[in-house]
Order: C-alpha cells, then sequence, then structure tokens
C-alpha cells in the first residue's frame, strides 16, 4: 500500500503532498512503458537504422522546419483577421453578409481540408492566375483556420453576459462603445486558450500542403526519405519537429485557462 | 418628480410581466416600488429606467414620454443612473475604471476629469483602499456601493435601483442602506425597486405596491405599508411582518 501511495495524487491538492520528486517519478514511469511499446514494436519490426543518411540531410530538415514555421505564422494572422471579420459579419444585421458568414464557417468547417486544397489550388487560384504556391498555401491555410477562429470568437462573445450588456446599455453606452469596451475585451481573454490550441492545429494541418509541393517540413521529410531509403529516420526528427512548436504553444494555452480560472 | 404609467403591458415570449399597470405619482423625491417577486416591480423599474420598451401603454417621466424610440430611450439614459441587483460591475475593469469610464466616453469629460470625479465618489463611500482592485476582489457590498458610485457620477437626474440589497448579507445590507440613504440627504431623486420594508417606510416618501403585474395601491409610504386599504396589500405586508 505504501508503495502504491508513492504514485498516487493527493486527493484533494494538498500542497504539503505535493512533492516535485513523486511527480518526476511518475512522468519517468509513464516515458518507460511508452519507451517499451515503441520499442518492442520496432524489435518486431527487425529494422535497420540508418541515421547517418538523414543526419546528412539536417539542413533540408531545418529549412523545411523554418518554412512551416514561417506560413504557419503569416496564416495565423490573416486567419485572425477573417475569423474577426467573419464574426463581426455573423452579427450583422444585414441578413446577405450574415448569411455569407455562416456559409464560410459551415462549408469550411464541414469539408476536409486535404479537398480545399486541391479545389483553390487547381481551380480558384488557377483562375485567378496566381503563380506563386506559397501565397496560395498561405491563403488556403487562413481561409480553412479563420473558420474555426471565427467559431471560438462567436462563442466567445456569447459567452459575455447578458448582465453585463444590461450595465453597459444602463450607462449608456452605444452599440460600437459597448462592444470596444465590454465585449471585445473579455471576449478576446476568454478565448485566448482555445486561440492556442487552433494555432497548434494549424501549425500540424499545414502538413498537408506537401501534396500541392510547397516545400515545407513534411514535404522535406518526405524527400530525405525517398533520397535516402529510409523511411523512419526521416519521420522521427519530423514528429519531434513539430512538437517543438506545438507543445509549448498547448502549455502555453494551459497556462493562459489556469490563470483565466482564478479572475472571473 | 412626476411618473405616470397608463395601461401599460410588457410581454416576455408568453409570459405577462406586466398586465395593464396604472401608476401615478405626482411629485415625490423617494419613490419605493414594492411587492412579491415576479411581481412586476422590477419589470417596472426597466421600462421607467428606459432599459426596455413596454409592449403596449404610455410612459412619462417628467413628462417627457420615454416609451418605444431607441435612441429617445438611449439619451434618457444617459441622464439617469441604474443600479442593479447583481452590480453587473465590469469584471475586466478596476473599480475605478467602471466608475471613470462612462464619464470619459459617454459624457465626455476629459480622462483627468473622470478619474477625479471617481476619486472622489470613492472617497465619499469608503472605497479608497479598494478602487484599484477588480469587482472578483471586492466583497458584495463594496461592488455595490461601487456600483452605486457609477450610477450616480455623472450627476443624473433621476437614480433608479433595482433590490440594490437582494444580494447581500445583512452586514452589506447596511453598508449598502447607508450609502443610499446619503443619495437622499444629498437631495438625488430615486426610484427603489426593494423587499426591505423598514427602508422603504423610512426612505421612501412614496410607496407603490405592485403584483401580478398590476398596480395594487400607491400612496405616502406610512400609509401604504402601515394601514393598506386593499386586501392583495394587506396579506402582502401581512407577510412581510411574519418573517
Amino acid at each position: 500500500m505504501r508503495f502504491a501511495s508513492l504514485f498516487l495524487e493527493p486527493r484533494n491538492g494538498d500542497i504539503a503532498n505535493n512533492r516535485p520528486l513523486r511527480k518526476a517519478l511518475s512522468f519517468l514511469v509513464a516515458v518507460l512503458i511508452l519507451s517499451i511499446v515503441l520499442f518492442a514494436s520496432f524489435a518486431a519490426l527487425r529494422y535497420q537504422w540508418n541515421w547517418e543518411a538523414a543526419f546528412r540531410y539536417r539542413l533540408k530538415f531545418l529549412e523545411g522546419w523554418l518554412t512551416t514555421l514561417k506560413i504557419s505564422s503569416v496564416s495565423f494572422i490573416f486567419a485572425f483577421i477573417l475569423g474577426s471579420l467573419s464574426t463581426l459579419c455573423s452579427r450583422s444585421r444585414f441578413l446577405p453578409i450574415k448569411y455569407l458568414a455562416s456559409l464560410y464557417v459551415e462549408l469550411i468547417r464541414g469539408t476536409p481540408l486535404l479537398v480545399q486544397i486541391f479545389l483553390f489550388y487547381y481551380v480558384i487560384a488557377d483562375a485567378a492566375n496566381v503563380q506563386n504556391r506559397y501565397v496560395v498555401g498561405v491563403a488556403i491555410m487562413a481561409i480553412f483556420s479563420g473558420a474555426y477562429i471565427s467559431e471560438i470568437l462567436r462563442a466567445a462573445i456569447e459567452g459575455v453576459g447578458k448582465s453585463q450588456l444590461l450595465s453597459a446599455k444602463s450607462i449608456g453606452f452605444s452599440e460600437y462603445q459597448t462592444f470596444r469596451y465590454v465585449i471585445a475585451p473579455q471576449a478576446l481573454r476568454s478565448s485566448l486558450p482555445a486561440l492556442a490550441g487552433q494555432t497548434a492545429n494549424l501549425i500540424k494541418d499545414s502538413s498537408l500542403l506537401s501534396i500541392i509541393a510547397i516545400s515545407e517540413f513534411t514535404l522535406n521529410a518526405q524527400e530525405v526519405n525517398a533520397i535516402t531509403y529510409s523511411s523512419f529516420e526521416s519521420f522521427f526528427p519530423l514528429a519531434i519537429g513539430y512538437l517543438i512548436i506545438t507543445l509549448p504553444i498547448m502549455r502555453l494555452s494551459r497556462y493562459i485557462e489556469e490563470s483565466l480560472r482564478y479572475d472571473t | 418628480m412626476k411618473l405616470l404609467l397608463r395601461d401599460v403591458v410588457k410581454r416576455y415570449g408568453g409570459l405577462h410581466a406586466l398586465d395593464g399597470l396604472t401608476l401615478e405619482i405626482e411629485d415625490t423625491n423617494c419613490l419605493a416600488l414594492i411587492g412579491p417577486s415576479g411581481g412586476g416591480k422590477s419589470t417596472t423599474l426597466r421600462l421607467v429606467s428606459g432599459l426596455e420598451a413596454p409592449t403596449s401603454g404610455c410612459l412619462l417621466v417628467d413628462g417627457e414620454e420615454i416609451g418605444n424610440d431607441f435612441e429617445r430611450r438611449r439619451q434618457f439614459r444617459k441622464q439617469v443612473g441604474i443600479v442593479f441587483q447583481a452590480y453587473n460591475l465590469f469584471p475586466h475593469m478596476t473599480a475605478l475604471a467602471n466608475v471613470a469610464l462612462p464619464l470619459e466616453k459617454v459624457h465626455g469629460y476629459p480622462k483627468a476629469d473622470a478619474i477625479q470625479k471617481a476619486r472622489s465618489l470613492f472617497e465619499r463611500f469608503q472605497l479608497e483602499d479598494h478602487m484599484l482592485k477588480k469587482p472578483a476582489e471586492l466583497s458584495g457590498g463594496q461592488n455595490q456601493r461601487v456600483a452605486i458610485a457609477r450610477a450616480m457620477a455623472p450627476d443624473p437626474d433621476i437614480i433608479f435601483l433595482d433590490e440594490p440589497t437582494s444580494a447581500l448579507d445583512p452586514e452589506m445590507t447596511v453598508e449598502v442602506l447607508d450609502a443610499i440613504y446619503s443619495l437622499i440627504e444629498t437631495d438625488k431623486r430615486i426610484v427603489i425597486a426593494t423587499h426591505q420594508m423598514g427602508f422603504a417606510q423610512r426612505a421612501a416618501d412614496t410607496v407603490a405596491l405592485i403584483a401580478e403585474g398590476k398596480l395594487v395601491e400607491a400612496g405616502s409610504s406610512n400609509q401604504v405599508i402601515e394601514n393598506p386599504q386593499t386586501i392583495r396589500g394587506q396579506k402582502f405586508l401581512a407577510a412581510c411582518l411574519d418573517r
């Protein structure tokens, strides 16, 4: 019993029992279990590791990783602008605009990103005569992510309590002032965790841009793969490369969530 | 102040919150609306303070019609102050900003003057130590006093208070009632919906008893509370005394 209690979290978050060493021990156990499963799988595969070949292409990995980072950040900025616009439109009293926004959100959220990439790249970008595939890639990711951000912001705005709106009304705020000083600051804050999560999604989803030959992280890893006749030696760095970006973002998201919980 | 409501109906969906309320108050400085919960006194307060439009009927405050026109109601709200049961302060701003921001943005005070005026109100209500705290860090009584400060900051013609002590414990209730007494002493005109019969009798010069969406009776506070004329009024006040 005493042994098992080493791995148990205290029932009521008792700070005195909250020992960092015990936590580390449990974490190690979790890592150990995961490693055993992985090693066992690869042992069964009898895979011949060849890290040297992959290592020779380390710059290609780095370039791809940086491209992914760049595409994702620029996409996120445009996605946020697009999402905010769409949210504003969805609150419009002018119905065609309102329906346009809801069509955008529903069509994008209801179809696979892969389909959107093909449609956008081979039909729309072609018709609009956009040659630069990176511009197309950023546009696709911004449009895709924008629909999700729009929903996040809409939910956050609707989450601002009715009593706040009544209060804004009572002090004589106009609709614009109510939005500017009451709704927007609170909605933005409460949507931060979800927005951070959406950023991580955007980064991972941008791997699909490899199918239209944008040399981001995933495509470069696939190329190393093809050149060196290896497979896992390029996929492991790929996974780790994404984790280097997404883990801190998810941590940040969790942190914001926790810190918002304490002051309403 | 003069108040005239004639055949006022207010419906929320299928619910008749007010069902043909008629009320005429000739001249009063402090009017208390009393009556059972759900009887229509809060709805009455929302209508006469210009927060909502009546479904039908006629509504005049100091001879000015404040019925259905959206912009006119907004102008009217700028001239009055409103205090809610649940304080309704903005949680993302400091207490001081809650009071100063409307002065600056709605009433056109320069920022420094707005803050100066808000500060002097915090001193008056003994809230100096709490100016820079957020509402979540303040007690209910402190929040409600901040809300009163916010309502009176632009020197409104009338202050409307909607059950301002109903969410508070007895000690905080005293704190807030004291703040309201001090408003009355400075000749602020007040309309208050309340369950505090003792307060209504002492502070108000006129009382209107509203139940089931209609006016039961109205008159001087002593007369309505001590000696109600209607059976419905006697029943309600007897229940209040029982407590």
